[in-house]
């Protein structure tokens, strides 16, 4: 899989969630792009990664 | 400019851009904030002194005015939801994120990336300081967000010139993106 530009292998059935929080996000302060398109985030639990995925990740700081 | 604007947050980001947009011709804002004005904000903010304890949104429209009376700003002082972003921001094609914590920006972007499709999010993240200022940058995140900012800088007090140069980054680009200077033209 593709992570923000950085090639990475998942394990199978790895979900998006628990691949943001296991590479340090917190999957309240960020937006996801899988594939082109947005992944809402009351989906993160049931988005299944797969090894051919293309993920973006932001995340946001504080302070406006 | 035919472009609705939105303006989610009148803080140090968002008064600034309001103002550089009006500058630039933009009369159709909505300018959403829930607070009012505090001493505390006058070190970066837009806002004068006359202002503390006045509506952010009631000042902003104020001081907008003096500089083009022909504006008539939609505002709306609520706390933004994922319930009410589409409602309070409806006919927007660019929505500008300027709110303060990461919870509240990370909602507000992902509100309007998937209620409202069509629709340009342009963020600001990583503002605190006095670092450099050419770690302030623009970037094309996803298709339809741009996220300007240092990405990183939250720690520490906020001050005018790295607010504002941030604030002139989301206000420079959503004059590109109306310009049709970047890849996508907006519509309404």
């Amino acid at each position: 899989m593709i992570a923000n530009g950085r090639e990475i292998k998942v394990g199978a059935g790895t979900t998006l969630q628990e691949f943001l929080v296991s590479s340090g996000y917190d999957p309240r302060n960020v937006a996801v792009e899988l594939n082109g398109r947005i992944s809402p985030r009351n989906a993160f639990n049931d988005v299944i990664l797969k090894n051919t995925d293309s993920l973006e990740i932001v995340s946001f700081v504080g302070g406006g | 400019m035919a472009v609705r604007v939105g303006i989610a947050g009148l803080g140090g980001l968002g008064s600034n851009i309001a103002v550089m947009l009006v500058r630039s011709g933009f009369r159709d804002l909505v300018l959403v904030d829930f607070d009012t004005v505090a001493e505390s904000n006058l070190n970066r903010q837009i806002y004068f002194r006359k202002h503390l304890g006045i509506k952010k949104t009631e000042a902003c429209s104020e001081i907008l005015k003096m500089i083009d009376p022909e504006i008539g700003p939609v505002t709306s002082d609520v706390r933004l939801t994922e319930q009410n972003i589409p409602e309070v921001f409806r006919g927007c094609g660019i929505v500008c994120e300027a709110l303060d914590s990461p919870e509240a920006k990370a909602m507000l972007v992902n509100t309007v990336l998937t209620e409202m499709p069509g629709a340009y999010v342009v963020s600001g993240s990583g503002i605190a300081g006095w670092g450099c200022p050419n770690d302030i940058i623009t970037k094309h995140i996803f298709k339809k967000l741009y996220v300007c900012g240092d990405g990183t800088s939250d720690t520490g007090d906020m001050h005018a010139p790295r607010v504002t140069v941030c604030a002139g980054h989301q206000a420079n680009l959503i004059l590109r993106l109306v310009y049709g200077m970047e890849d996508e033209k907006i519509e309404r």
